[in-house]
């Protein structure tokens, strides 16, 4: 197999193939570089790691599931090696004197990272455009945005570079960019993997994440990369499954709930249309489908971006030209502070450090953000509810609309409501996923499967089965 | 409760961000959009949300065991010296003494 | 009340304080990190990636820093939330890592305590209402006069667990506020869960200070004064920002809420600086830290070693007769009392004991500068040396030239008094041979003594002692004395 051949297979037989020789580590790693660096024009990356790097860890990297498997990470992830400056300004060169949990797990499994990978500043966007660095491309049209936050790796992905990337979400920040490069992209369960390294946007909402060119790619790398992590208080310690073997598992007694709130009447026909065909797709494969309700869908994006902002305001404190990062010279403390963080952040944070501080100020505390709290509360209260009752998945669109050409949506409120239908899982800390479930207009549309906390191979299972009935179909 | 542009300042200020004062009514406006959208929240009735049962929280063992810094404050500090970080000092402080700051 | 001069401008006013006592809790590592907490390090040497507040860094709470609040809790007879919340209290300050400091807010882990600071100046029973003990982290340290122009700042401090105990304003005095601090610091002390240390700053007050007319029940307005390193500072301090209120008061302005620092080497108060804007902390609860549970379990167990506290030390004491002199030096620090108490199984004579450890020992402790655990003289062999005087082998006095030996030595007391000479010589010959010689050297006042004359016999029996070079038991140079006298 040449290395091309073998960048082309899936990351289970990458690896295996490394491991019994028939390819070799170091060349891949550097194939996959030479595909990065052929598809520069992307810019899905910020930082791409050397080639001498690339192929030192390569050559070293340990016996493991993901061992010689070239990945690309989020620039918002901590690495030693390569910077980590989470697409702004004021972390721009930033090279961590720690590493994140997620990031030790990979190295630990055998992963080469190649590059760190674009993104909305601070994962806050929803199609990379908002990067200090420029935008990303869509790799399936490049008119297009590739969705965000995480577009970069989804970009690294649905090209070819790699077959797994890490991302992060927030609102939905791997899922929306998955559907919009036609690839598989999971948040699983709050608590599921460390946020340990995770630079912070919302703590209580932020998930790594996992971009797979297939749904078993998906699997591997979350299987790596989750577990506890006594370091995260937050961190949950539940076993972990072999995600992997849910592939070819029959679908007979799974209960998918199909809840009527994901589907409203604007939403687009044609993307209606291709859910509607996977739902039969796993009615045929032995699922029961029932129609369900979850009331306080429509609550989800209030609810998330006053909690959303508010969280990002206090963690982006930190932010002040004291400890690290550049500073703005001044001779007095509060200019040195000002300056720094107005020219470090771009528009999007600023509005949204606003947003935050005046949710979280004297006088507003309670109508915004405790109300918020509650109302979250309730969202999550639906999604037990369901579960309780027996469903095991939930079948929904990803996103409203395909991937959109860049700068069509300028309005904020516009570009948030792009988040609709993959917030409310952030907010009830679910897991779920998005794979490519058709084309509209050539341009791929996402279905969303969702389980309830800790239940991520319930979801594998019904996104393997679907995969493999879909075939070709999920690319018409 | 519409938000004015003096709430804009005042919050600008508590977050340590410079705003211009061609950027406020843009803000303004966008902060009013968005917290319009929010004010479905009001209508939504919120007693019968108990407290929250997040798992509750691990604790570690009392040990000396940091994280260890790969490369040392020093080489990526802005400003150090003799082992401090060095800052501008506040305009409220430019005749002072010392007085150990707890705020 | 501190009435200095008749025309003393806070005639009529009361004073009504509340303090704040911030408590750093000892641990070996931070509060949501692994640093050391050692005091003294070189500068920002106790730091990591989560204290320096990097991007990515999480808190996780130290399970000695819960253990060490729930003591405290318990200790000062507090109501424990079952579950408590973290809460970020936002602001910006260069020694501030994070721009915000991790705290507990609406649920502390400690509600609803009170505190018996003792009797009043008109003998009435002061009880004070403390309203509150949450755990939070410490800041780090501003230093403002070290570098031109620049402040530097060291985050050695930062993350180091503290609790903070807050008041009700119910004191009326300085006086009050000392009294209420140093049975506080006591009984902090005895739970082990601090060094105390004002001067090192682990342990801190602030005081907040209104003025009213006697008889008005609502508060007048208060001002919070810092940065006082000694229990005296803080009365002074409270004093003299009393006169001050009470001065504005009388020339009929309004008191100003702002918060002043007081300077213990001018003996005065002056304003803080002002806060760099307006505070407006928008708490909201710690998303990286769950909510904190405590078990009925835990709060048994935590329950099951807490010490014995002050109060009941004290009263066990009084209850053994001892003067209220020997019970408040015997308690006044927890580990005196461990010591007394582990001679007195071996010599069960409370009072004994009680002059030897508040006397010698104390006296030797003061010399070397030792502490309580520390004393080099093990309480068996103290308790030998008051076997040794109770039963008449040594005198008193002997007994102390014993016991400056006994630091120095590893022989018994026994040995020492054999060695140095000290036994009391009970021989009825060798005594009988003294008291003659020394009647044949005094022939005027042996005749007067035979006379009649008892008032003399002290003077004899010293004179015997002389002879003997101390070596006579004086008491039986008594018996000898009297029967000679009636004889």
């Amino acid at each position: 197999m040449t290395s091309s051949e073998t960048l082309d297979s899936s990351a289970a037989a990458t690896a295996s193939a490394i491991a019994n020789g028939s390819a070799v580590a170091t060349d891949v790693a550097a194939a996959s570089l030479a595909r990065a660096h052929a598809n520069r024009s992307l810019n899905a990356y910020v930082t791409l790691a050397s080639e001498a790097d690339v192929r030192d860890a390569a050559a070293a990297a340990p016996e493991g599931p993901l061992r010689g498997v070239p990945v690309a990470v989020k620039d918002n992830i901590a690495t030693t090696s390569l910077s980590t400056s989470c697409g702004s300004r004021i972390l721009a060169g930033w090279v961590s004197p720690y590493e994140a949990t997620a990031i030790s797990r990979l190295r630990a499994a055998g992963a080469v990272i190649i590059g760190k990978t674009n993104m909305d500043e601070f994962a806050m966007g929803s199609s990379t455009e908002n990067s200090a660095f420029g935008p990303t491309v869509n790799p399936l049209d490049h008119s297009r945005v590739p969705g965000g936050s995480s577009g970069g790796s989804a970009a690294a992905v649905a090209a070819g570079h790699c077959r797994i990337a890490f991302g992060s979400e927030t609102g939905g920040s791997v899922r929306q960019p998955a559907a919009f490069c036609g690839i598989v992209g999971v948040k699983p369960t709050y608590g599921r993997v460390s946020r340990l390294g995770l630079v912070a946007f919302a703590s209580s909402l932020d998930h790594i994440g996992v971009f797979g060119r297939t749904v078993d790619d998906a699997a591997l790398g979350l299987r790596v990369i989750a577990g506890h992590d006594a370091h995260d208080a937050t961190s949950v310690d539940a076993p972990v499954d072999d995600y992997c073997a849910e592939r070819g598992r029959p679908l007979a007694g799974l209960v998918v709930g199909v809840p009527a709130e994901y589907f409203p009447v604007t939403l687009d026909e044609r993307i209606r249309q291709r859910c509607h065909r996977a739902i039969g797709v796993l009615r045929e494969l032995g699922a029961e489908v029932r129609a369900v309700s979850l009331p306080h869908t429509d609550l989800a994006i209030p609810v998330y971006y006053i909690l959303a902002p508010a969280e990002a305001s206090s963690n982006l404190a930190r932010f002040d030209g004291v400890r690290y990062g550049p500073r703005a010279p001044s001779d007095d403390l509060r200019g040195m502070y000002e300056r720094t963080r107005s020219d470090g952040f771009g528009p999007e944070v600023t509005r949204r450090i606003i947003l935050g501080t005046y949710v979280l100020s004297q006088g507003h505390y309670d109508a915004y953000y405790r109300k918020a709290m509650l109302v979250r509360e309730k969202i999550t209260q639906d999604f037990a509810a369901v579960f309780a009752s027996g469903v095991h998945v939930l079948f929904t669109p990803t996103t409203p609309t395909t991937a959109f050409p860049f700068g069509s949506k300028s309005d904020p409120l516009e570009m948030y409501l792009s988040d609709i239908f993959t917030a409310t899982a952030n907010l009830a800390g679910v897991p779920a996923m998005s794979q490519p479930i058709g084309l509209v207009d050539g341009l791929p549309v996402g279905g969303q499967f969702l389980a309830a906390h800790f239940r991520e191979s319930d979801m594998f299972r019904a996104a393997y089965a679907l995969e493999q009935a879909l075939g070709s179909e999920a690319l018409s | 409760m519409a938000v004015s542009d003096a709430d804009v300042l005042h919050v600008a200020a508590l977050a340590r961000l410079a705003m211009p004062v061609e950027r406020v009514p843009g803000l303004v406006r966008e902060l009013n959009g968005i917290l319009d959208h929010m004010a479905v929240l009001e209508t939504v009735d919120v007693s019968s949300v108990g407290a929250d049962a997040r798992t509750p929280m691990p604790r570690r063992t009392d040990v000396v065991a940091p994280i260890p810094l790969l490369r040392p404050l020093a080489e990526f500090a802005p400003a150090p010296r003799d082992g401090f970080l060095l800052v501008p000092r506040l305009s409220t402080h430019s005749q002072l003494g010392a007085s150990e700051g707890d705020e | 009340m501190s009435t200095e001069t008749a025309a003393d401008v806070t005639a009529g006013f009361e004073m009504v304080v509340g303090l704040e006592v911030h408590v750093q809790l000892k641990t070996r590592s931070k509060a949501f990190c692994g640093c050391s907490t050692n005091f003294g390090a070189p500068p920002n040497q106790n730091t990591c990636p989560i204290c320096l507040a990097l991007p990515g860094a999480l808190p996780v709470l130290n399970a000695t820093a819960v253990e060490l609040a729930l003591r405290v809790g318990l200790g000062l007879g507090f109501t424990i939330n079952r579950t408590s919340v973290f809460a970020r209290k936002n602001y910006f300050y260069p020694d501030l890592p994070k721009g915000y400091q991790i705290s507990q807010h609406d649920r502390p882990i400690a509600e609803h305590g009170s505190l018996d600071i003792g009797i009043s100046v008109d003998g009435v029973p002061r009880v004070i209402g403390v309203t509150r003990a949450h755990m939070e982290e410490d800041a780090g340290k501003s230093i403002h006069d070290r570098y031109e122009g620049a402040t530097a700042v060291d985050l050695n401090r930062s993350g180091v667990p503290l609790v903070e105990i807050v008041s009700e304003p119910d004191m009326r005095s300085p006086e009050e506020a000392g009294a209420y601090l140093r049975t506080l610091k006591q009984i902090l002390l005895y739970l082990d869960v601090s060094d105390c240390n004002m001067e090192e700053g682990s342990l801190r007050v602030d005081a907040n200070v209104s003025a009213r007319p006697f008889g008005q029940t609502t508060l007048g307005t208060k001002c919070e004064v810092k940065n006082m390193n000694s229990f005296s500072g803080v009365e002074k301090a409270l004093a003299a920002e009393f006169r001050r209120q009470c001065g504005v008061l009388v020339a009929g302005g309004t008191v100003q809420q702002q918060t002043l620092l007081w300077d213990g080497h001018k003996n005065e108060i002056r304003p803080a600086r002002s806060k760099e804007g307006s505070s407006d902390y928008r708490y909201f609860p710690e998303p990286d830290l769950p909510p904190l549970v405590v078990s009925d379990a835990e709060l048994t167990r935590v329950g099951a070693t807490l010490p014995e506290l002050p109060a009941a030390r004290r009263a066990r004491y009084a209850a053994m007769k001892l003067s209220e002199y020997d019970v408040q030096e015997l308690t006044a620090d927890p580990s005196t009392g461990p010591y007394f108490e582990s001679v007195l199984r071996l010599h069960d004579d409370p009072k004994a004991v009680a002059n030897w450890v508040n006397g010698e020992v104390r006296a030797n402790l003061n010399e070397t500068g030792a502490a309580w655990s520390q004393v080099s003289l093990a309480p068996s062999r103290l308790a030998s040396l008051l076997d040794l005087v109770r039963d008449g082998i040594v005198s008193s006095s002997a007994a102390k030239k014993i016991f400056a030996l006994l630091l120095v030595s590893d022989a018994t007391p026994r040995e020492i008094a054999e060695r140095e000479g000290l036994v009391q010589v009970r021989d009825d010959n060798a005594l009988a041979g003294w008291v003659d010689q020394v009647l044949a050297e005094n022939p005027a006042e042996a005749a007067r003594f035979a006379a009649g004359e008892k008032k003399l016999q002290g003077l004899l029996v010293g004179l015997v002692m002389k002879k003997s070079q101390g070596r006579a038991d004086p008491k039986l140079v008594n018996q000898l004395l009297t029967s000679r006298a009636s004889g």
